[in-house]
């Protein structure tokens, strides 16, 4: 791990162990606990489609799988919880499988298309099939580790952000590895991939289900923390907004994914009181920034740095 | 047996033919561009709701609201191309999908800030009893949405085929530089390609409210649809989206008369993903065109 | 080593390749050579399992390798470079040489991400060895600087460096000396001898500068529209006057 990312994840550090101790509100508390959800799925998609340049719309379809899988088995079927969400990461990573196997044959637009699909399915599958209907299922059980009930928003916050930690830790190393410069040589050649003996297709298929299985946790994260789940979170607005976030900070830069959750997920409070004016500014919003940070907020403050230094 | 059948048949050509307008509407802009418009919903609620907005809030006469509603839907898209696709020079695949989503998000907003959340219609073109065919009965309105697509079609045919901004357009779909190379404005056909999809949606969401009614948000729904329609005909081929249309509102149909109405909206996608995955260049398209394709 | 046994490819009624058969030994340093069109890079691209031949078949150590993938001609020992560059151009040099050693090392995706010690000691001995195949190439101190902001000359370089670092049998080079001026074609000729010489590895070789392949082949082939003319030693292939009326004759 090279000098900038071990002082980026001091910092993220220090700011996770102190965020509570300033006594924020609970529901700003609450949001910085979506904020860390939404990190999750948007480094997964980071290193998806910025550094294996694979597309995908449909990670709510994921996100969904570890939600509803992980709130049944331990509602219905009293399994507990832990073994719940692992139960539910392998489920979406078999359907990830699944899906890349015939998908990742496809390209741009069709990959894209493929697994938008896919995703809607997945939403469909839970507004009728899933327990509650449209209207979703509440009461599912909270997370407990060794006996310890995380039943608090402060011990919850400190758990998914310790998650996205390690996630970005995971990730970190492993962009930097065998693994991760396959990945990233995959992404400029194929062709001379091939021709150093590079297993392209389950390289692909693996990574995605390392995405998908990200998904799957921070799924079961939102269940288990607001104890309610319904099919409206995990519909293509929310796919897109995962894609938004890893786009906007920057898609290939990991960094770039947690802040770009962090703007997505605090945007719409701050447009509130635009009232029904929201949707409509949070569309501007996102388009100018497409328009006008091309390149993601994280690469543009880099360089912006660099030029600073020299 | 057959009253029924035909009733589910009607109803899917009906909504068929919008979807079929819809993934025309990607088409072009597809041909022109290589750009899928994910915005095209949109231009098909535009359509619906201005339509009311000009016949039963202004209180305007037909044609005259017809006309104000397409003028209207064409100026949107092309205000979008202009201010959103024209910056952004270099093709970025990932950059293009995401700012067609997010004019969409922009226009679903101006759409709920100026219509809120209810759904609105108006009373069908002609009034009159609904025909009966085998008992089966099919409203008035029906025949106007499956006439209208009829004619667009054939419009838009003899725009590409026999005009000479049409070929011109083609030219540019086939071959952007070679194109430039004879004197063609290939940033105006773009342009052009833009409006031209925004009024075929429009044209749509027009016909078809009577029937379905039409709210803010419907639009993505109506573009994965519309999607799916042009991927089953082969995208970039006009006749492949019209087949595609059909095909997907009569299974759609179908499978919430005799299956499910729940699995409706699965059904579209289920066909998109076989069509995807086992012959991606379309039903009648030819796989070494669509491997020569950019994206 | 590789024998090729009447290879015919057609590109849609243009016949690329027209039964061609030749054989390279080990050992050797054999050259392909023709005019613009002859098909060479089609046989390159044969070889290495990018297309598939229509009729025909190849032997690589007395296995067929006609119909197999170019994953699994890799890992046979067949390695190679292009002549449109085809180096990962967002990778440093020196992550460009450890992708090649892909292959050779094991550890996936959970021990990677975990850094677990056997992924993490399995990094330094290939982070060693290609900083020794950069260093014997002569791109040692350019091993950080990232692989699009080479000049040309070394981003062939580099393309050899990589497939050296796959450790081959043979080494397929197409058209290394393409875009390279003169000192640097003579430096390039200098590294192909040594790789043979030192490293023992079989070599391919296509290219157009006739100076460079008489210097260094043991044996030349020569195609042209898609046929062998010629095959034989230089000496004898540059005195073949079929091979001059096709070919040299408009040089010499």
């Amino acid at each position: 791990m090279n000098k900038d990312n071990i002082i980026a994840l001091t910092v993220l550090v220090i700011l996770i162990v102190f965020f509570p101790l300033l006594s924020p509100s609970p529901y700003n508390l609450s949001i910085a606990i979506f904020a860390g959800i939404n990190a999750l799925l948007a480094i997964g998609l980071s290193i998806l489609m910025g550094y294996a340049g694979q597309i995908s719309l449909g990670q709510a379809g994921f996100y969904g799988i570890g939600a509803y899988v992980s709130a049944i088995l331990s509602l219905k079927a009293g399994i507990p919880v832990l073994l719940s969400i692992l139960f539910a990461a392998s489920v979406a990573g078999i359907s990830a499988v699944l899906l890349a196997v015939p998908a990742l044959r496809l390209r741009g637009h069709y990959l894209a298309v493929a697994t938008l699909g896919f995703g809607e399915i997945i939403y469909i599958i839970l507004n009728e099939f899933g327990p509650g209907g449209p209207s979703g299922f509440g009461d599912i059980p909270r997370l407990s580790i060794l006996g310890y009930f995380f039943d608090s928003s402060t011990n919850f916050f400190y758990l998914t952000w310790t998650v996205v930690t390690l996630a970005m830790i995971f990730s970190i190393n492993l962009i930097d590895s065998r693994i991760g410069r396959a990945l990233r040589a995959m992404h400029d050649s194929e062709i001379a991939c091939k021709a150093m003996g590079l297993d392209i297709v389950s390289l692909k298929i693996k990574v995605f289900v390392l995405s998908a299985i990200f998904a799957s946790l921070a799924g079961s994260l939102y269940a288990h923390y607001v104890t309610f789940v319904s099919p409206s979170s995990f519909s293509l607005f929310h796919s897109v907004l995962i894609v938004m976030m890893a786009v906007l900070g920057g898609i290939n830069n990991l960094w770039g994914a947690i802040l770009g959750a962090i703007i997505i997920t605090i945007l719409p409070e701050l447009l509130r009181k635009f009232e029904e004016f929201d949707v409509l500014v949070y569309g501007l919003i996102l388009t100018f920034s497409l328009l006008f940070f091309r390149k993601g907020l994280v690469p543009i403050f880099i360089d912006k740095l660099k030029k600073l230094r020299a | 047996m057959l009253t029924v059948f035909l009733q589910f048949l009607f109803s899917g050509l009906t909504v068929g033919a919008v979807y079929a307008l819809v993934g025309m509407g990607f088409n072009i802009i597809y041909n022109a561009t290589s750009i899928i418009n994910l915005a095209q919903g949109e231009f098909v609620v535009i359509g619906g709701l201005m339509m009311w907005f000009f016949t039963s809030s202004v209180k305007l006469p037909f044609v005259l609201s017809v006309l104000l509603t397409i003028l209207t839907a064409g100026l949107i898209a092309f205000l979008m191309e202009r201010l959103t696709i024209r910056p952004i020079q270099k093709t970025d695949l990932l950059l293009m999908i995401m700012i067609t989503i997010s004019v969409s998000i922009v226009l679903r907003g101006l759409l709920m800030f100026k219509f809120g959340k209810d759904p609105y219609g108006y009373p069908p073109f002609t009034e009159g009893e609904p025909i009966s065919i085998f008992g089966a009965i099919i409203q008035q309105q029906a025949l106007w949405v499956i006439g209208v697509t009829a004619v667009s079609i054939v419009l838009l045919y003899i725009f590409f085929n026999k005009t000479l901004i049409g070929k011109a357009m083609k030219a540019c779909a086939v071959d952007p530089v070679a194109a430039r190379l004879v004197g063609i404005n290939v940033s105006q056909m773009v342009m052009l390609s833009f409006i031209l999809s925004g009024v075929v949606g429009a044209i749509g969401g027009i016909a078809i409210t009577p029937i379905s009614l039409m709210e803010y948000d419907k639009g993505p729904m109506l573009a994965v649809k519309g999607f799916c329609a042009a991927i089953l005909g082969g995208l970039g081929r006009g006749r492949g989206a019209i087949v595609g249309g059909f095909t997907i509102g009569v299974l759609e149909s179908m499978t919430a008369g005799y299956l499910h109405s729940g699995l409706k909206d699965a059904v579209a996608l289920i066909i998109l993903l076989l069509v995807l995955f086992y012959k991606p260049a379309g039903i009648f398209g030819s796989s070494a065109i669509a491997r020569l394709r950019k994206f | 080593m590789l024998n090729v046994n009447g290879i015919t490819k057609i590109f849609g009624g243009l016949v690329a390749l027209k039964d061609v058969s030749f054989s390279v030994q080990e050992g050797y340093i054999s050259a392909l050579i023709g005019p613009n069109g002859a098909g060479k890079t089609t046989l390159m691209n044969i070889i290495s399992g990018i297309l598939t031949p229509d009729k025909g078949k190849i032997f690589f150590e007395d296995q067929e390798i006609s119909n197999l993938q170019s994953v699994r001609i890799a890992k046979m020992g067949i390695s190679r470079t292009f002549q449109h560059l085809e180096v990962f151009s967002n990778l440093s040099v020196l992550e460009n040489v450890m992708v090649a050693r892909y292959t050779k090392t094991k550890s996936g995706f959970i021990s990677s991400g975990l850094k677990l010690p056997f992924a993490k000691k399995e990094e330094l001995t290939a982070k060693k060895k290609c900083e020794e195949i950069l260093d014997y190439i002569g791109l040692y101190n350019r091993k950080n600087e990232i692989a699009s902001n080479l000049p040309i000359g070394e981003q062939r370089t580099l393309e050899i460096a990589r497939a050296l670092a796959t450790e081959p049998k043979l080494l397929l080079l197409d058209e290394p000396a393409a875009g390279l001026n003169i000192k640097e074609t003579k430096m390039l000729g200098e590294t192909i001898k040594r790789i043979r010489q030192e490293k023992g590895i079989t070599i391919l070789l296509v290219d157009h500068d006739m100076e460079l392949v008489m210097k260094i082949s043991d044996w030349i082939t020569v195609l042209n529209f898609g046929e062998v003319i010629a095959d034989g030693k230089p000496s004898d292939v540059q005195k073949d006057p079929v091979v001059i009326k096709a070919y040299l004759g408009e040089e010499l």
